[in-house]
């Protein structure tokens, strides 16, 4: 027997713990240093495990054998679609999301009655839930005290509604301490993850004790039940039941999201997406370990029990009781609290947010009253709204708990709520993947769905516990057995919750996929459908600010941000966001629509999405930008992605081009520089001529006594210079003619050899005034060569004269050879003269590059007869080189290809 | 078009392949008692714990997001 006071005692003390550990979390998070780890995080889920968990679970096990883990198996399932649910994180992040209500009005156009209605759903829909805990706890309190009943007690109150006080007080001292109202509880988040870990403890004790304290371990467990006809039956998988099974485990892979409070921690309460995937396997895990025990718990307590009239919902507590292990039960009793706490505290919390922001809110907004008090500070008053909300939700808990609460167990209650929060799916789901999804459709699939929950669940649960009348359940509405509640249309064979959950999810999707196709979404509402859908590729900001238009003032905004968050903070939210574009100090931020999108997405984190939208509308005057201009904007965003990319490779294309150009642009000047110094040069070889034909005839001129024979060389020079000076322009037009292509050419068939020797005949003179030996080695007949013959006969000249100029007198010896080979016909003309050395090789062929030493030696050429040649043989398809070595003479040699024979 | 997360792509097969091994008709093909344990009993933790222990090793990858 344990004092009542004791325990009062330690359910204060650990209250209390939990307190500081959120003071320090919260303390924590003001001071920017989250305790927020992913294992946090992980452990902050577990809250899913409910007195439903702890205690239910083994009452359903004594009936349902494994079916009481369809429960723990969907939301392992569920959360390995990790795709979907960051996706859900990434969305409210993105939109300061507050709760499940917020998610799915602020997705179809912000709308207040769609958030209105999945608020009353879900206040509906959870209140078996709270129910649920409520009953736990008292039925635990009865246990320990053994059964005094849980009416009077403690000073004559109901010990139930004792409770609900208890709980009341600390949910609102917990949940709602804060006055700035933000959508984050980090020391919620940590205190829950306490609780997780009490509760698993708790659990995993009591299984350990009764399962090898009293019993000999699993083996002998189950081999005593398999003993038993009844258990045997129970522990085998009866394929008959596979709906109801797969039913479950959709049911509960859908609560696993669309229960607020598991929204609440799963989404809103994230803090950094990567902790997901700590949470995808670890609290799986934490199911696995706290389900190990849960049948081993059962059949332990049918076995023990056997015959007595012991709620199986208490085995838990009992059997470590009925066998004096009172310091266990008293722990299993704070397991069942934790577990019981835990639920309570998230779930009013999140139904608390959205009966604030989504009913109570929009109501205030139309009100005369707050229009009066438009300039004080309503944060207080948030405050305020939320914790009525959670007074009011436990009272509602403790109203269905005393209502219908005593006719089901713990699991069947808890399963109402699941199948509720289940008509959630569609719209939700449907939301995040399917951009068609309308406002209308949303609000028609919910109440469809809500409508045929409370016909065929809710209603008959009144009905079984006696508080409205049997009889509409037993025949039908009006007596029409079609109707009834619990076989409607006459499908029959499933369990309540299966035949529930099919009839209004197929309602449900059906009204709303209908519904959906038939309407059009307003501006506002396809704009959210498109950011929602493609969050993923609009995580940024542009297109939000682009798709608002409108004149607002910053004071206007500034003094809303003061009114609903509070004056400090929201002068430190501002400041962070002037800091973040780039200002000192917000006053002097822009009243533009980057500042309009910041301030509705502070508002829609304090007061919901829907009522933002309001508050923000009512200080800007904003232009209704039309349904067309919307999409083409969002359609343009999603384009710029594209078209930057397209961008980007123009500009790659751009710079290779101005590369090129550039090239070509060095080229070109240098060869401008070329021209110059040609010009040049020219006008340099010009003058040299003329200078001295100049003074020899001005010396004639002046001097008319000059010596007769002065006079016959000096004229000789003078002639020669003369001639010099007309070969030269002739071989500088000639040039012009060739580098231009306006050269004419006289192409004929011709004997390449027979040219040489005539060339070799033409100079036959040249060479015996220097007394230099020509020996040559030409063919008889051919090559034949098609080409022109004057212009080839240039250059063979050229070649000779040069080869001729160059060797020393007497001993200077030239050969001549022609030859054919490769298609091609080749002569080379080889001196024994001085040579030339690497470097003169290479620029020999370049203009008015003059043979021999031009600083010490006469010019003895024009420096053009190579180029020119050269010019001439490459226009025929040729070549034209030398090989020489210093010392060694040098050959010069050219080819141009053979007449092609005739076919 | 960005490649989808291959991490996310591997959890979302891993529960695309529990969905069949945690529902009828396989779960009512383990039979019998191992140790006296009813198999459907161990057949469901162990395909439980399988599916954790992969999804672990998936999500905790060195380098993953």
């Amino acid at each position: 027997m344990l004092s009542s006071w004791f325990v009062a005692l330690l359910s204060a003390a650990y209250f209390a713990l939990l307190f500081a550990v959120a003071r320090f979390g919260d303390a924590r998070a003001d001071s920017g240093r989250s305790i927020i780890s992913a294992n946090v995080y992980a452990l902050s889920l577990a809250v899913y495990c409910t007195s439903w968990t702890f205690f239910g679970s083994v009452g359903r096990a004594t009936t349902g054998g494994l079916s009481f883990l369809t429960t723990y198996l969907g939301p392992t399932l569920m959360l390995l679609a990790a795709g979907v649910i960051i996706k859900m994180i990434r969305i409210s992040k993105t939109y300061r999301i507050t709760s499940i209500a917020d998610f799915i009005a602020s997705r179809y156009g912000k709308s207040q009655s769609l958030a209105g209605l999945v608020t009353v759903i879900a206040v509906v829909g959870v209140v078996p839930y709270i129910a649920l805990q409520l009953k736990a706890i008292a039925a635990s309190l009865d246990v320990l005290f053994a059964g005094s009943g849980h009416a009077e007690f403690f000073w004559g109150l109901d010990s139930a509604f004792l409770i609900v006080i208890v709980l009341a007080l600390f949910t609102i001292l917990f949940g709602t301490r804060h006055l700035d109202a933000t959508e984050r509880h980090e020391g919620m988040v940590a205190a829950i993850a306490v609780e997780s870990v009490v509760k698993l403890v708790a659990f995993v004790a009591v299984g350990l004790f009764v399962t090898y304290g009293i019993f000999g371990g699993f083996s002998d467990l189950f081999a005593k039940a398999a003993a038993s006809p009844e258990l045997a039956q129970l522990l085998r998988p009866d394929p008959a039941r596979a709906g109801n099974w797969t039913a479950l485990l959709l049911l509960s892979a859908l609560a696993i999201i669309l229960l607020p409070r598991q929204f609440q921690i799963i989404v809103v309460e994230n803090v950094d997406e990567s902790h997901y995937r700590r949470a995808v396997w670890l609290f799986p895990l934490y199911l696995l370990l706290i389900n190990l025990f849960v049948l081993p718990l059962a059949i332990g307590g049918l076995l023990d029990f056997n015959g007595q009239n012991v709620n199986p919902d208490t085995f838990v507590l009992t059997l470590p009781l009925a066998h004096g292990a009172n310091a266990l039960a008293l722990l299993a009793f704070m397991g069942g609290l934790s577990a019981a706490t835990g639920m309570i505290i998230v779930e009013t919390i999140a139904l608390s947010t959205m009966v604030c922001n989504d009913l109570a809110m929009p109501w205030l907004l139309r009100s005369r009253w707050l229009r009066t008090v438009r300039r004080q500070d309503l944060s207080g008053l948030l405050i305020g709204i939320r914790r009525a909300a959670i007074a009011l939700i436990l009272v509602l808990g403790y109203i269905y708990f005393r209502a219908a609460g005593e006719a089901y167990a713990l699991v069947s209650i808890g399963l109402i709520s699941q199948a509720a929060v289940a008509q959630f799916a569609p719209a939700l789901f449907g939301g995040m993947y399917w951009k068609q999804g309308t406002q209308a459709g949303a609000v028609a699939g919910l109440s469809a769905g809500f409508a045929v929950w409370l016909y065929t669940l809710l209603l008959p649960s009144f009905a079984k516990s006696g508080w409205i009348g049997q009889e509409f359940v037993e025949r039908g509405l009006f007596g029409w057995s079609w109707l009834q509640p619990q076989a409607l249309f006459g499908l029959s064979g499933l369990d309540e919750i299966t035949h529930c959950l099919w009839w209004s999810l197929l309602a449900n999707i059906a009204a709303y996929l209908v519904v959906s196709l038939l309407t059009r979404p307003d501006a506002v509402a396809a704009s959210q459908a498109e950011r929602f859908v493609d969050i993923f590729r609009h995580s940024r900001v542009d297109a939000d600010t682009r798709l608002w238009r409108g004149k607002t003032s910053s004071a206007a905004l500034v003094g809303l941000l003061e009114r609903f968050l509070g004056a400090a903070r929201a002068n430190q939210q501002l400041a962070a966001h002037a800091q973040a574009r780039g200002l000192a100090d917000w006053r002097e931020l822009p009243a533009d629509a980057a500042f309009v999108h910041f301030a509705e997405a502070e508002l829609a984190g304090a007061i919901g999405s829907a009522s933002a939208r309001v508050m923000v509308a009512s200080v800007a005057q904003e232009d209704d930008l039309g349904l067309e201009e919307v999409l083409d904007i969002l359609d343009e965003a999603t384009q710029v992605r594209a078209y930057s990319r397209e961008l980007e490779m123009k500009q790659q294309a751009l710079e290779a081009a101005t590369a090129e150009l550039r090239s070509a642009n060095d080229r070109l000047r240098e060869l401008d520089k070329m021209k110059d110094d040609f010009i040049s040069t020219v006008t340099h070889e010009l003058r040299t001529p003329l200078t001295s034909i100049r003074a020899l005839s001005e010396m004639l001129h002046e001097d008319p006594e000059i010596e007769a024979a002065d006079r016959t060389r000096f004229l000789s020079i003078i002639v020669n210079e003369a001639e010099r000076l007309t070969r030269l322009i002739n071989q500088i037009l000639d040039m012009a003619k060739l580098e231009s292509g306006r050269a004419e050419w006289a192409t004929s068939e011709f004997d390449f050899g027979q040219l040489a020797r005539e060339a070799m005949d033409s100079l036959y003179q040249l060479f015996r005034e220097k007394n230099v030996a020509l020996d040559y080695d030409v063919p008889e007949h051919g090559p034949l060569v098609l080409a022109d013959r004057d212009r080839l006969m240039q250059v063979m000249i050229n070649l000779l004269s040069n080869a001729v100029k160059f060797v020393a007198g007497d001993d200077g010896r030239v050969v001549v050879k022609v030859s054919a080979a490769d298609g091609l016909a080749r002569m080379a003309v080889t001196d024994n003269g001085p040579g030339l050395t690497a470097e003169e090789c290479s620029v020999v062929f370049e203009k008015f590059r003059q043979g021999g030493n031009t600083m010490t030696d006469k010019p003895q050429g024009t420096g053009l007869g190579l180029p020119i040649s050269r010019q001439i043989v490459e226009y025929f398809g040729g070549n034209l080189g030398v090989e020489s070595q210093p010392g060694q003479g040098a050959s010069f040699f050219f080819t141009v290809p053979l007449l092609a024979p005739e076919q | 078009m960005r490649r989808a997360n291959p991490v996310r792509q591997k959890l979302t097969a891993l529960g695309l392949l529990g969905m069949p091994l945690l529902t009828y008709p396989l779960l009512a093909l383990p039979e019998g008692h191992l140790a006296d344990i009813p198999a459907s009993y161990l057949y469901l933790f162990a395909v439980w714990a399988g599916l954790i222990a992969l999804a672990a090793l998936v999500a905790e990858q060195r380098g993953a997001k």
